[in-house]
C-alpha cells in the first residue's frame, strides 16, 4: 500500500542538509545492484532451462521460414558467437556483461539482421513520454484530490469522490484502457482505436504528425492517469489526516490565516513531501502497468515491442527490452531519490 | 483531591480516545466486512457455479462462435466457440488459486526474511532489505516475462503461481521488518530476553502474535499483487494456454480483437469479475490496515 510505504520513507527530523557521501555511494550502489541483478537474471534463466529456448526458437523460425532476410546459417552463426557456448560458463558470463555495458543485445530473430538496440531505441521514447506525462499528471491531480478529500473545510460533495477513486485504484490500468477504447473510441468515435500515429504516415517531427501522435496517445495516457490517480489520492488522504492533527495547524488557525493559505502552505506542503518520496518506490509498478496499456492500444512503445517479441519467441528482444527498461527506470529512481530529499528538509540522507 | 476525582480526571480523555478508537475500528470493520462478503460471494460463485453451469462449455468448439448473450448462452460465446459464462465460472477459482498459492509463498518468504532482518539486524538486515529494495524497483512484470517466456508452453496453473510468487515477497518483507524493528525494543521483549529465551523463541512466542494483524494485511496485499501479476502475464500470452483463467480469457479477447469487433460480452465479463476481485481484496486490506495501523485511524 502506498500509505505505509510513504510513512516508512519518512524518517523524522534530520540533521545535516548536505547529501552525505555515504548515502550517495550507497544509493548509487543500489542502482548498480539493480542493473547487475537484471543482467544476471537474463543470463541465468535461459541457461537454467533444460532445453535452450533460444536455440529452439531459432530452429522453429528456420523451419517455419520465419527468418525474413538473410540465410538461416547466418542467424545460427550469430547466435553461436553470441552465446559462445563452447566457452566455460564464467567466460560466457563476463562476455555477456561486457556486451551489455556496450548495450549490445544482439540481433532480432524475427527481424534479422536488425539490431535489438535499434528496435528498442525507436520504441523507448514513445514509452518514456507516455509514462512521464501520465505519471506527472496522475501525481498532481491525485495529490490535490486526496488533499481535498481529507481537508476538513472541504465542501461535503468532495466526499463523493471517495468511492469512485477507491474503485479506480483497484482496476488494473490496461483493463481500464479496454473499457475506454470501447466507450470513447469504438462507440463514441472520439479517438483513434489504437496505434501511435495515423496509418500510412512515418514518424517525423512536423506539426501535423505531432498533433496526430498526441491524438493517439490521449486514451492510453488517460487510462494510466485515471488508474494511477486513485492510489495517489488515497495515500495523500492518509497523509493529510495526520498533518491536520499537527500543532502548527492549530497555531496557523489561531493566527487567523485564510483557509486557502492554511490548506496550501501549511497542510498540503507538509503532506506532499513524503508522498513525493514514494514516487520513486512505485515507479516499477507503474511501468509494469503502462507496458500492458501499450499492448492494449497497440501503442508503438517498448510494451508492444515486448508483446510482439513474445508472440514470435524473439528472445534477444525480450531480454533486451527488459534490461533497457530496468536501466531506464533505475536511472529515474536514482535521480528522484537524490533530488527529492533536497525538497524536504525533514528527511535524513542516512538509511534508517 | 480524592483518588476518585483524580482517576476521573485522568480517565476522561482516555475514554474519549477509547471511544473514537472503537468507532474507527467499527468503520474499519465495515470495510473489512464488505470486502469479506464480496470475496466470499466470489468463492461461492466458483464453488457452486459448476453445479448450475456446465463448465465443459468453456472448451473450444462447444458452441456457435461470436454469439451475443442469449438464453442458451447467458454471456455469449467467443470466436472459437467457447461459452463465456462457463469460462468465467471455471476460470475464477483458477485465478484465485494462483493468487492464494503465490500469496502464501510470498508471505511465508517475506515473514522469514522480515523476521531475520528485523530481529537479528546487522549483516542479514543489509542483505535482505537490500534485496527487497532492489526487487521492488525492478518492474516485476518484466522479470516474470523473462522467466515465463523461457518456459514457453510448459506453463500450468501451479507453475504460473510459482513464477509469480518469485516476486511477491518484497512488500511482506518490508512490512514485517519495520514492525519487528519497532517491537524489538519493547519492554516485553527485553523481559523475555532477560528470562533466558532464545532469539527464535522470542520471535515465535512474543513477536509473531503481535504481528498477526500486519500479517493478515500483508497476505491480502500479496494475493492481490500475485493476481495482478498473473493476469498481466496471461494478457501477454504467457499463461496456461489450455486453462480458461480470467487473464487467458482477456488474452484471447485481445488476440481476436474483440473490442473493435463489438463483442462486448467477451471482454467485459472477465474484466467485471477481475475488478470485483480487486475491489474485494482492496476493501479487506484497507479494513485490516485501519485495524492494525492507528496512524490512519483518524481518516474521515
Amino acid at each position: 500500500m502506498l500509505v505505509s510505504q510513504a510513512a516508512e520513507r519518512y524518517t523524522g527530523p534530520r540533521r545535516g542538509r548536505k547529501v552525505r557521501a555515504s548515502y550517495l555511494i550507497g544509493r548509487v550502489g543500489v542502482f548498480f545492484a539493480v542493473i547487475w541483478a537484471a543482467a544476471t537474471i537474463n543470463f541465468a534463466i535461459p541457461r537454467l532451462s533444460p532445453a535452450n529456448p533460444v536455440r529452439e526458437a531459432l530452429l522453429q523460425a528456420v523451419s517455419a521460414g520465419g527468418v525474413q532476410t538473410g540465410s538461416w546459417e547466418e542467424v545460427v552463426k550469430a547466435y553461436e558467437a553470441r552465446f559462445g557456448l563452447d566457452q566455460p560458463l564464467w567466460v560466457q558470463y563476463l562476455r555477456y556483461l561486457g556486451d551489455l555495458v556496450r548495450f549490445d543485445f544482439g540481433q532480432s530473430i524475427s527481424m534479422f539482421p536488425t539490431r535489438v538496440i535499434d528496435m528498442i531505441l525507436i520504441a523507448l521514447p514513445w514509452t518514456m513520454v507516455l509514462l512521464t506525462v501520465s505519471t506527472v499528471f496522475a501525481f498532481a491531480l491525485g495529490t490535490v484530490l486526496g488533499a481535498l478529500m481529507a481537508w476538513q473545510k472541504s465542501p461535503q460533495w468532495m466526499r463523493i469522490f471517495v468511492a469512485p477513486v477507491l474503485t479506480l485504484s483497484a482496476v488494473p490500468y490496461y483493463l481500464l484502457g479496454l473499457i475506454l477504447i470501447y466507450l470513447l473510441a469504438f462507440t463514441a468515435r472520439l479517438f483513434p482505436i489504437g496505434g501511435g500515429f495515423a496509418i500510412g504516415t512515418t514518424p517525423t517531427l512536423d506539426a501535423s504528425f505531432l498533433v496526430e501522435a498526441l491524438r493517439h496517445s490521449i486514451l492510453p495516457a488517460v487510462s494510466i492517469l485515471l488508474a494511477q490517480m486513485g492510489g495517489w489520492a488515497l495515500a495523500m488522504r492518509g497523509m493529510m489526516v495526520t498533518t491536520q492533527g499537527e500543532d502548527y495547524m492549530t497555531f496557523g488557525e489561531m493566527k487567523g490565516l485564510k483557509d486557502w493559505r492554511l490548506f496550501l502552505r501549511y497542510a498540503l506542503r507538509n503532506a506532499v513531501l513524503p508522498q513525493a518520496t514514494s514516487l520513486a518506490l512505485v515507479l516499477g509498478h507503474v511501468a509494469s502497468g503502462a507496458l500492458l496499456v501499450e499492448v492494449v492500444f497497440g501503442y508503438p512503445g517498448v510494451g508492444t515491442l515486448l508483446y510482439q517479441a513474445i508472440r514470435t519467441f524473439d528472445y534477444f528482444v525480450i531480454y533486451g527490452v527488459s534490461f533497457m527498461v530496468v536501466v531506464t527506470l533505475g536511472l529515474t529512481t536514482l535521480f528522484l531519490d537524490l533530488l527529492l530529499p533536497r525538497l524536504d528538509p525533514r528527511i535524513t540522507y542516512r538509511r534508517s | 483531591m480524592s483518588a476518585a476525582v483524580e482517576s476521573r480526571l485522568a480517565s476522561a480523555p482516555t475514554r474519549r480516545i477509547a471511544l473514537s478508537r472503537l468507532a474507527a475500528l467499527r468503520r474499519g470493520n465495515r470495510q473489512l466486512m464488505v470486502g469479506l462478503v464480496v470475496m466470499l460471494a466470489i468463492v461461492l460463485f466458483g464453488l457452486l457455479g459448476p453445479l448450475v453451469v456446465d463448465v465443459k462449455g468453456a472448451r473450444v468448439g462447444s458452441a456457435m462462435p461470436d454469439q451475443p448473450p442469449s438464453v442458451a448462452y447467458p454471456l455469449g460465446t467467443d470466436s472459437v466457440g467457447r461459452q463465456i459464462l462457463p469460462a468465467i465460472v471455471a476460470g475464477t477459482p483458477l485465478t484465485l488459486r494462483i493468487g492464494l498459492i503465490a500469496g502464501t509463498i510470498g508471505l511465508g518468504v517475506g515473514v522469514a526474511f522480515g523476521l531475520i532482518a528485523g530481529y537479528f539486524g546487522g549483516f542479514w538486515d543489509t542483505v535482505l532489505r537490500g534485496a527487497a529494495d532492489v526487487f521492488l524497483t525492478v518492474p516485476s512484470l518484466l522479470v516474470l516475462v523473462v522467466i515465463a517466456s523461457t518456459m514457453r508452453g510448459a506453463v500450468d496453473i501451479t507453475t504460473e503461481a510459482l513464477v509469480v510468487s518469485a516476486l511477491a515477497w518484497m512488500s511482506p518483507t518490508r512490512t514485517v521488518r519495520s514492525q519487528v524493528l519497532s517491537m524489538r525494543e519493547r519492554t516485553y521483549v527485553h523481559v523475555s530476553k532477560l528470562s533466558g529465551m532464545s532469539g527464535v523463541e522470542i520471535i515465535v512466542r512474543e513477536l509473531m502474535p503481535n504481528l498477526l494483524p500486519y500479517l493478515a494485511a500483508s497476505f491480502v496485499g500479496a494475493v492481490a499483487t500475485a493476481i495482478l501479476a498473473s493476469i498481466g502475464l496471461e494478457a501477454l500470452g504467457l499463461g496456461p494456454q489450455n486453462e480458461p483463467t480470467l487473464g487467458m480469457t482477456i488474452y484471447w479477447a485481445l488476440y481476436y480483437t474483440s473490442v473493435v469487433r463489438g463483442l462486448v460480452w467477451w471482454w467485459a465479463s472477465p474484466i467485471a469479475m477481475i475488478i470485483l476481485i480487486f475491489f474485494g481484496l482492496f476493501l479487506i486490506s484497507a479494513g485490516l490496515d485501519e485495524v492494525a495501523n492507528p496512524r490512519i485511524r483518524r481518516a474521515p
